[in-house]
């Protein structure tokens, strides 16, 4: 059985401009010490979508409107406060892009994670510190006793996303949620973390959740990738096929719109047209109709299911884009 | 291969400090060494890339060029002209073949002016034309740059970060510029926008032969653009060289350590590489490490480093490094 199950999840803001809908009915699964990827341009709904899991949606003005999140056989979205609690931190833990805005400014690091190991573990001050000094040493800071009783402001960038990695693991919980810890970070500092984690991944079996917009880091660090659009999963898949062999036309461009740092001949990248969809104003129909190439009549009209093509990939698209040829050949502006 | 005809712009030695005061009185009591004396040159029509890490002086040196900051030390030679010795109308007259694209689209742009004003306002102040001139050309201009002439009498805010930025582009371009600094053009805008700018930026260098300092962090995005790459870390170039040169062949274990760090989207390849993790973090630049900048991070350090500053050299071929080990 998986460990956590997403069905239909759906989630709107009710703002004064109208009704946004972020996320717009997203089912999958999650088995134990799998490594899934949520990749997406800004404002698809991958962060949104796991925050509506973890029930951190603040409401008003956001609402769950609809979908079960089973983890070890529970809906979370029928459980009440205190229980969500019991899961939140507990079992399925966060790690936020931005470790400064995240940490606690006047209190020092070492006090935040006794706090979650007093308050979750029960465990006496003592004890606390304790963990809390074995938690950094395992995460790479140096001379964790002496740097426990630092501030946040004492810490790099890099530094700062380990202590939150550490927090996030204080309880020992059965998932880690990613939301792209590196974005903020230096592309060797980055390297750093990203180490660390798949330390964390093969020594601790650790199961992970991770959010990026950087196709580059899902392709070394996840088995499993989902590729949202507009709120909408389009495309599900193992990373090798994903990567090899996309079927869903966004994807496609996706990965023909980044440049390759092994590129060896100079290739002109592909330019997506257009702008992705207001979430307000969604239309009916498939929401990456107006950018695709390969659109027809129908997808104007119905939005398409995520379905299988082949065992394990699945793609919500009209289209079987290995038998149709690009409607307008390819590369072109605005 | 590179003559003293084909180079547009050549820099020897650049150096900006930014002073740290204190006290009432202003007391000077150090220095934020942001670029640290620095040499190369952009041949006419090509794209040289300046990659390196946040905090690295990759867009002080951009800006140092074009005297938008005067350098502490040494030369930027502009067609010839020395650009740090000339002042006031002379400097202004040099400014009209230089021009920037700035990164962030929603700061570069006035929102009190429409997009008819930001573009035509380098054609005025320039004297180069005005009234139905003026328009005309701006419209031009946004035909240019892929977007409808009609949008002339709009403001900032009805456009996306990747319109803005189209924008910016045309502004550069009002003046036909030789040669334009790009600080970080698409960092602030997503994936399938990024493609967007870069190809448009390709296409107008192809129409009208401008060259590009190309300022990024991000080693894919440069490779792609660029000629030449040069690799900078703490206020220095430690590497300069070719294109494919650098990421078949890069000789400082700082641009290795940089390549290595850069995922790849394609998980086969992802399988086989190795990284090589460098341990903490960049130094201040207020209080730069004694020797080689890089001597506190660097997998390969000797105890020379700890002690000389390593000369920037040509090693191979138009192939640039500032290592001990290389020379």
């Amino acid at each position: 059985m998986a460990l956590l199950e997403v069905k239909g999840l759906k989630t709107r803001f009710f703002t004064e401009d109208g009704v946004v809908h972020a996320v717009n009915g997203i089912s999958y699964e999650l088995d134990e010490r799998e490594s899934l990827g949520i990749v997406g341009e800004s404002g698809c709904g991958k962060s949104v979508s796991v925050l509506s899991l973890m029930r951190l949606i603040p409401e008003p003005p956001g609402k769950i409107v609809g979908g079960e999140v089973l983890f070890e056989g529970r809906d979370m979205m029928k459980m009440d406060a205190d229980e969500v609690r019991g899961v939140r931190g507990n079992k399925i833990a966060m790690v936020f892009q931005d470790p400064m805005t995240s940490l606690n400014p006047v209190l020092t690091v070492g006090r935040q994670i006794d706090e979650a190991l007093e308050l979750h573990m029960s465990m006496d001050k003592r004890q606390a510190r304790r963990r809390t000094i074995e938690l950094l040493e395992m995460v790479g800071i140096p001379e964790p006793a002496q740097r426990s009783s630092d501030y946040p402001h004492q810490f790099s960038g890099g530094m700062r996303q380990r202590v939150m990695i550490a927090m996030a693991l204080s309880c020992n919980p059965r998932i880690l949620i990613a939301d792209e810890p590196t974005t903020a970070l230096d592309v060797t500092i980055q390297a750093q973390i990203i180490d660390l984690v798949k330390r964390l991944r093969d020594d601790i079996g650790m199961t992970i959740i991770w959010i990026t917009h950087d196709l580059g880091i899902v392709a070394g660090l996840c088995e499993r990738v989902i590729v949202m659009y507009a709120g909408y999963i389009v495309e599900r898949a193992g990373v090798k096929d994903v990567y090899a062999d996309p079927r869903h036309p966004y994807t496609i461009g996706l990965l023909g719109s980044l440049p390759r740092l092994d590129e060896t001949r100079k290739r002109k990248l592909f330019s997506m047209r257009g702008l992705p969809p207001d979430l307000i104003d969604l239309k009916p129909g498939c929401p990456f109709a107006p950018r695709c190439d390969y659109v027809v009549d129908r997808c104007w009209v119905e939005t398409p299911p995520l379905e299988p093509v082949t065992l394990d990939h699945e793609i919500a698209c009209w289209v079987d884009v290995r038998s149709s040829q690009p409607k307008l050949g390819g590369n072109h502006d605005d | 291969m590179t003559t003293e005809n084909g180079i547009l712009l050549r820099v020897e030695n650049l150096k900006k400090y930014f002073p740290i005061t204190r006290g009432v009185f202003q007391k000077h009591v150090g220095d934020i060494k942001a670029v640290d004396g620095i040499s190369f040159f952009v041949q006419r029509g090509e794209t040289l890339g300046l990659v390196g890490e946040s905090g690295c002086g990759k867009s002080t040196t951009g800006r140092t060029i074009l005297q938008l900051y005067r350098p502490t030390d040494g030369e930027v030679y502009f067609e010839g002209q020395d650009l740090t010795k000339i002042k006031g109308e002379q400097l202004r007259r040099m400014r009209r073949q230089m021009q920037m694209i700035f990164q962030d689209p929603y700061a570069s742009l006035n929102p009190r002016m429409t997009v008819g004003s930001i573009i035509g306002e380098p054609l005025e102040v320039h004297n180069i034309a005005k009234g139905k001139e003026k328009r005309e050309r701006v419209q031009e201009l946004l035909n240019l740059v892929g977007m409808n002439p009609y949008f002339i009498n709009r403001y900032p805010h009805e456009f996306s970060g990747g319109q803005r930025q189209r924008i910016g582009v045309a502004r550069a371009l009002a003046l036909n510029p030789s040669f334009i600094v790009c600080d970080e053009p698409v960092s602030s805008v997503d994936v399938s926008i990024q493609a967007q700018i870069v190809n448009l930026l390709e296409d107008l260098q192809a129409q009208f032969g401008m060259a590009y300092l190309f300022i990024a962090h991000d080693l894919s995005m440069v490779r792609h653009i660029s000629n030449r790459v040069a690799v900078m870390y703490l206020g220095k170039i430690v590497e300069l060289t070719d294109r494919d040169e650098l990421y078949s062949n890069p000789l400082h274990p700082y641009t290795q350590a940089l390549l290595s760090a850069v995922p790849i989207p394609d998980p086969v390849v992802e399988e086989r590489r190795k990284r090589i993790i460098l341990e903490g973090d960049v130094p201040s630049p207020a209080h730069p490490p004694e020797g080689c900048n890089f001597n506190t991070r660097c997998p390969v350090v000797m105890d020379v480093c700890k002690k000389e500053d390593p000369e920037f050299k040509e090693v191979g071929a138009e192939h640039w490094v500032a290592c001990h080990r290389k020379s």
